[in-house]
């Protein structure tokens, strides 16, 4: 986050430590294909047993957990891939969970149809939010979300609003029964229907970012005056960028009305905010399957901390967080692709 | 107009505050161009050591520049200990190691010094001064305080070599190196004296609101305004920042309707972001020299 | 023929787990000017880095008979060698005075620091002009000036220079040149010349070393490899 930046193009050797500069380097290998798959596969099988074999509160926290990758997903759109540093991802999660509830509330609206709005809805949003952020660097646009952030739980409270939100208390939410008298309870139901939605948007995210339009973003990322030299229209992309992003936040926060059964302003603080980060970073910035490593982190540590010690739970998060950082400063994606490929060099 | 003058010196007051934070972050800044988002819990840290320090019977100067003393060396510390090994980690680890510390800071307090309200002494006296209603006399310390850090910050930087060697380091660490500046320590050196600087600006601020564990984070966030509306790069646009955060904040409150304390802190922050959107290197920050 | 200030030998870097260098060997004189020439990504550049110990090195490097290979950066800065960085590496948000105090920021004589920068402004006009403008602002032939003038402030026994002419318009190259021949001659100080442009490079050195992808294929005198059939059409352009 340096001030001054001369761009020039001796620039690239100066920066990286870790340039190859003469012709001797060879392209870098990736995770052996047939090893992502196994991967891929054995994670599903796990993922769809799960349900059958754990307790009703396990398969809770699992749904969470998949609630967060998804928001946290969202995030890595707009920071990892578009670098565009948000600290006020709470706020979309709110309005897709508000959304949801308000819909289902006032307007008798069956559940499943408030997910496509309420994905509607928070992208105009973020779209919006994104014309501001234009005008913001880095940490001008970290502070400009996270005011965004702060504000949102006390919105909520507004007393002009309560009719709507519900007011500090907030809003009961229904969860939706399995259909078709299928053998699940509602949360083994509403697990799976995460897991749906959670990989057809990793899917999508996967897909956008190895399109035309996820090199522009990159681009963009990477290099934003070449970027604008090469004839990509910078504002179009990172506000598109920006409400896609708050598209996936949404959902989660739609997920979530129905997961935990209600909404109100104190589950969507800046508090929030700062989690879905610590989980982008710890997942890995700009990996897709990161996002499950964060959400798994965002979940299960802090109870872990609980554990170690109640008067000292902070503390003991915060240590393990440094462990964690230090022994992953690219995160449990990167840390996992630099031992994978280790393996495979060395046993050829 | 009465009211307004009054909103406006009871916002100077608070802005001292907020100025006071806002240097000390500002100071970091300069030194490694990152944020530091404990800033304020080392400041709370450092003002419970004092606290301690005097229930242990040291007199009140002598706890102050004993626990100044302590923050120095603990800064450097951190810096040495905690960030030394993610100096090749990208921007986003140390953020996350930023957001580590403030857990660890919040909750070891909260556990050694409990969360009840504590209160803290002023060496400035309580009395207001130039008769009732106008300024306190601590407040109007306060901003004496803030005022001299920022001369003697100044006086620093433009005009001691340790001075320009920081500012070389953080800048450009690489070159900083090649005319011999050893930029690691340099760092650390920061580090300290933004300690130190938070220390003051803990001590200056627990009178006004009470010492407890969480009582820099809403005052953390203004300061980050006040640095950021300042311009991060003037240790001067960070303490005009903090001064005009804290009118903004006091006229917001009284007049905006719909704002009860609670929305005061968002409406503060939008118009901040506001003054970004014209100014978005801050109102004295330096304009960024690009040369492609 | 007594030491030579530098003697390098079967020098090695790598960048991470590649090599970049695959055992170089040369020497620069006292008060000798030597020049490195090769392509774009040849290892030029990285041959300096490796002399300032900013990447990996293996070998012997000896600075007046003392081995300096793995000391910091900032270390071998303190025994004589200034390094004149690929780009300038320009303090950009600094003024133009205090980039010159910077480069003597290891010295301790105050007075003669000054006379040194009162020098500098007698030899160089154009920056005493702009004395407290920000680095930032001056044109590319400027910052070049500044950039020497900065490694000069250290009193080195030896200068790397990095490209000097990137980036120059040719007529500032030839004044950056006269200047450097200034230096040998009037101050006697040693040079290790780093260039794309072998032609001017070789005019104002005594030996010259050409590399290929880290390795060095040819040595000898600057008159000598000037006037060789392949350098000529491969590096001179005739």
């Amino acid at each position: 986050m340096t001030m001054d930046r001369t761009i020039s193009p001796a620039d690239a050797p100066e920066k990286a430590r870790t340039a190859t500069p003469a012709a001797t380097a060879k392209p870098a290998a990736a995770i052996p294909v047939a090893w992502q798959r196994a991967a891929l596969i054995a994670g599903l099988v796990v993922a769809i047993a799960l349900p059958f074999m754990v307790k009703n509160f396990t398969i809770f926290q699992f749904t969470t957990v998949m609630i967060y990758a998804i928001a946290i997903l969202g995030l890595s759109l707009l920071t990892g891939f578009n670098g565009q540093f948000s600290l006020g991802h709470s706020t979309f999660v709110a309005i897709g969970a508000y959304t949801t509830a308000i819909l289902m509330e006032f307007a008798g609206f069956g559940f499943y149809w408030t997910l496509p709005l309420s994905g509607i809805i928070c992208f105009l949003f973020g779209f919006l939010f994104g014309f501001p952020a234009l005008r913001l660097e880095s940490i001008y646009l970290a502070l400009a979300t996270f005011a965004l952030a702060v504000a949102t739980p006390q919105v909520l409270k507004l007393s002009p609003l309560e009719h709507w939100t519900g007011g500090v208390q907030g809003l009961i939410v229904f969860k939706p029964e399995a259909p078709f008298g299928l053998p699940l309870n509602g949360d083994q139901w509403m697990y799976f229907v995460t897991l749906a939605i959670g990989l057809f948007l990793a899917v999508c995210a996967v897909n956008l970012v190895n399109s035309r339009t996820g090199r522009a973003m990159k681009a963009i990322r990477d290099n934003p005056i070449a970027a604008r030299a090469m004839g990509i229209n910078i504002a179009l992309y990172k506000t598109t960028t920006f409400g896609i992003s708050a598209a996936y936040a949404g959902i989660a926060g739609s997920l979530s009305a129905v997961v935990v059964q209600f909404v109100a302003p104190d589950s969507f603080t800046f508090v929030l905010a700062i989690g879905l980060f610590v989980g982008l970073v710890i997942g890995g910035v700009g990996t897709i399957a990161g996002a499950l490593f964060g959400g798994l982190f965002l979940v299960f540590v802090p109870n872990i901390a609980e554990e170690v010690s109640k008067g000292l739970a902070g503390a003991v998060y915060g240590v393990i967080l440094l462990l964690v950082i230090y022994l992953m400063p690219t995160g449990a994606v990167g840390l996992i692709k630099t031992a994978a490929l280790k393996l495979a060099t060395r046993r050829r | 107009m009465d009211l307004f003058v009054h909103q406006i010196l009871a916002g100077l007051a608070t802005g001292a505050i907020y100025a006071c934070i806002a240097l000390a972050i500002v100071m970091i800044y300069q030194a490694i161009h990152h944020l530091n988002f404990a800033q304020g819990e080392m400041a709370m840290f450092s003002t419970f050591i004092a606290w301690q320090l005097i229930e242990w019977g040291v007199p009140y100067w002598g706890a102050f520049f004993l626990t100044i003393a302590v923050s120095f060396v603990g800064g450097i510390v951190i810096e040495r200990v905690v960030f030394k090994p993610l100096h090749s980690a990208p921007v986003l680890a140390h953020i996350v190691a930023f957001i580590a510390l403030f857990a660890i800071f919040n909750s070891v307090a909260g556990f050694v010094w409990d969360f009840t309200i504590k209160p803290f002494p002023t060496p400035f006296g309580q009395e207001a001064l130039f008769g009732a209603g106008l300024i306190g006399a601590h407040h109007a310390g306060m901003i004496a305080v803030t005022l001299l850090l920022l001369v003697l910050l100044f006086l620093f930087f433009r005009n001691t070599r340790v001075g320009l060697s920081m500012r070389a380091a953080a800048s450009n660490p690489d070159s900083a190196r090649l005319v011999g500046v050893r930029v690691g320590w340099m760092i650390a050196l920061g580090w300290g004296m933004a300690a130190a600087i938070g220390a003051v600006a803990g001590m200056m601020i627990a009178p006004v609101v009470f010492l407890e564990p969480n009582m820099m984070l809403a005052i953390l966030i203004y300061g980050f305004a006040g640095a950021v509306v300042g311009g991060l790069t003037s240790p001067g646009g960070a303490v005009i920042g903090g001064f005009a955060v804290g009118i903004v904040e006091n006229l917001a409150g009284t007049y905006i309707p719909v704002v009860g304390s609670e929305l005061k802190l968002a409406i503060a922050l939008a118009l901040i972001v506001a003054v970004l959107m014209f100014k978005p290197t801050g109102i004295f920050g330096a304009r960024i020299v690009t040369r492609v | 023929m007594s030491e030579p200030l530098l003697k390098v030998t079967g020098l090695t870097a790598w960048y991470g787990r590649i090599q970049a260098l695959y055992g170089l060997d040369f020497e620069v004189p006292e008060k000798g000017v030597v020049t490195l020439l090769g392509a774009n990504g040849a290892g030029k550049t990285t041959t300096l880095r490796a002399l300032c110990g900013m990447i990996q090195t293996g070998g012997d490097i000896l600075l007046g008979g003392q081995p300096i290979g793995g000391m910091a950066t900032e270390d071998i800065v303190r025994l004589g060698i200034a390094h004149v960085p690929e780009g300038r590496g320009t303090f950009t948000a600094m003024t133009v005075e205090e980039n010159l105090q910077l480069g003597a920021m290891t010295r301790g004589d105050t007075r003669a620091i000054a006379e040194d920068i009162d020098r500098t402004y007698a030899y160089f006009p154009r920056l005493a002009e702009r004395r407290s403008q920000q680095a930032g602002t001056l044109s590319g032939g400027e910052q070049q000036m500044l950039a020497i003038s900065r490694a000069l402030m250290l009193r080195p026994r030896l200068m790397l220079l990095d490209e000097p002419s990137f980036g120059l318009a040719p007529l500032i190259v030839e004044e950056l040149f006269s200047i450097l021949s200034d230096l040998k001659d009037k101050e006697g100080l040693a040079m290790l010349i780093v260039e794309q442009n072998a032609a001017l490079a070789l005019e104002i050195a005594e030996d010259a070393y050409l590399i290929e992808t880290g390795r060095l294929v040819m040595s000898g005198p600057a008159q000598q490899i000037g006037s060789d059939e392949n350098v000529r059409r491969a590096y001179l352009g005739y």
